[in-house]
Order: structure tokens, then C-alpha cells, then sequence
């Protein structure tokens, strides 16, 4: 399934989307971003409430094909656009991590 | 043969900019046709190495050097150096104060990290003088 379609099916709200034919194969939640680095796999979709420009990078460095941020929250300025030039396809929702992970369990 | 050597400096100064070196040794390795998954490999252990720097030694220098068989990444810094480097490569042993936990990192995470993602790394750390962080990749 690829990124515009998980965005599609679990109502997100698009942030920046310059890969939207990225494909997800699975998920991954957390906020410290060593342990993100250390834990999540290509092509998962990212969930966390992390909002500071170190996102952008370490999306990049994993390989991930989108960041969700979950709760509503919103990026810090600049973040977008560090996510746009990098090919990063972010996005938020108003639901928390939790329900975001079960939600996306169900559709890949 | 010499290696193809790419010299980064890493900014101290500036935090949420941390992770240009490594975004742009992953763009370097990608024209090189380097597979996808040594590349992933060098570019979130030098991005560790790279925070480490910023967090701990306000900045210092990241060089890369590409042989045909594997990548080794020198990371150098003058630093406060590393009193006891068994502690700190422990998981979840951090000297990281609260601005940096704010921010997402700190999590003691960060040599441990670059150790599973490296074949081969070596840390050598004079307390005053610096640290110098070794890491290789086989291709």
C-alpha cells in the first residue's frame, strides 16, 4: 500500500507529500530518536509526536516512507519544507500513537 | 588503490541542523552506487557519531573514505573526551541533559547504535583532549 493510500484510508492530514507512491510495509512508533534510528526499518511509516527538524534527518537516514504526527501535533517551522526538500512525506492526525498503530496494523 | 575520502565539518552550534554531514554522505554514497543497505548503515551510524558531536563536543570533523571492499568513517572531536568508553557504550547510560532530552535524543542510545550498525568500531578518548571514533562498514 503506498503512502497516499494509508493517508487516504486513516484520514490524514497532509503536510508535505513528495513520495506519495512510497510504498509502506509496516509501522513504527516512538519519540526518542536514537531508538528510532536503532529500531525502525525501511518502508515503515513512522508514527510519533516528535516535531522538531531532527525528524526530517532521521526519516531520511532510515529509510522510512512517511512520518505521521500523531495528537494533533504540528510541526516546528521549517520542518515542512526541510521534509519537502528531502522527499519526505509527513502528515499528522488528530488521533493518538496508539490508535494510529491498530488502525494501520488492519491495512497492511 | 586510494580511497575516495569525503571531509565533513560538523557545526556545534547549531542543533536542529544536525545531520547535514550524514544527509549529504548518503547522497554522496547513492551516486556511487553504494547498495541500499550499507548505505542505511553509514548514514545512521555517522548521524549518531554526528550528535554526539553537537551534543557533547560543540561540533568537530567527519571524514569518509570508500575503499572497493568497505567504508570507514573517522569521527574527531576536541571534546571533553569519554572518562570510562564500557560505561558509555552501554545502552541507556546518558550524560545528555533535559534541552536534549526535550529534543529527542539523550536516550544512551547513540554508541550503542553505532556499534550494531558498523562492523568494526573503535573508540579512543583522552578526558580534556577528545574523542576519535572509528567505524567500518564492509561492502
Amino acid at each position: 500500500m503506498t503512502a497516499s493510500e494509508v493517508a487516504s484510508l486513516l484520514s490524514l492530514k497532509s503536510i508535505c507529500v513528495p513520495a506519495p507512491e512510497r510504498e509502506v510495509l509496516g509501522g513504527y512508533t516512538g519519540d526518542l530518536l536514537s531508538w528510532v534510528m536503532g529500531r525502525a526499518k525501511p518502508d515503515d511509516a513512522w508514527i510519533t509526536i516528535m516535531s522538531n527538524q531532527n525528524i526530517a534527518a532521521v526519516a531520511m537516514l532510515t529509510d522510512v516512507s512517511m512520518v505521521i504526527l500523531a495528537e494533533n501535533v504540528a510541526p516546528d517551522a521549517g520542518v515542512a519544507e526541510l521534509c519537502e526538500a528531502k522527499s519526505i512525506n509527513l502528515f499528522s492526525s488528530e488521533l493518538p500513537a496508539y490508535e494510529l498503530c491498530v488502525k494501520l496494523e488492519k491495512l497492511i | 588503490m586510494d580511497p575516495l575520502k569525503i571531509h565533513f565539518e560538523v557545526d556545534g552550534e547549531d542543533f536542529s541542523s544536525a545531520g547535514e554531514a550524514s544527509v549529504e554522505m548518503k547522497k554522496k554514497l547513492r551516486q556511487l552506487g553504494i547498495p541500499a543497505d550499507v548505505i542505511r548503515r553509514c548514514s545512521i551510524a555517522m548521524y549518531e557519531g554526528e550528535i554526539n558531536m553537537v551534543i557533547h563536543a560543540h561540533g568537530g570533523t567527519a571524514d569518509v573514505e570508500v575503499y572497493p571492499d568497505r567504508i570507514v568513517i573517522i569521527l574527531e572531536d576536541h571534546g571533553p573526551g569519554i572518562p570510562d568508553i564500557d560505561l558509555a557504550m552501554q545502552e541507556g547510560y546518558s550524560t545528555a541533559n533535559d534541552r536534549i532530552h526535550n529534543m529527542g535524543f539523550g536516550a544512551g542510545m547513540g554508541l550503542p547504535n553505532m556499534k550494531r550498525y558498523t562492523e568494526d568500531m573503535t573508540v579512543e578518548s583522552t578526558v580534556g583532549v577528545g574523542t576519535k571514533v572509528t567505524m567500518t562498514v564492509k561492502l
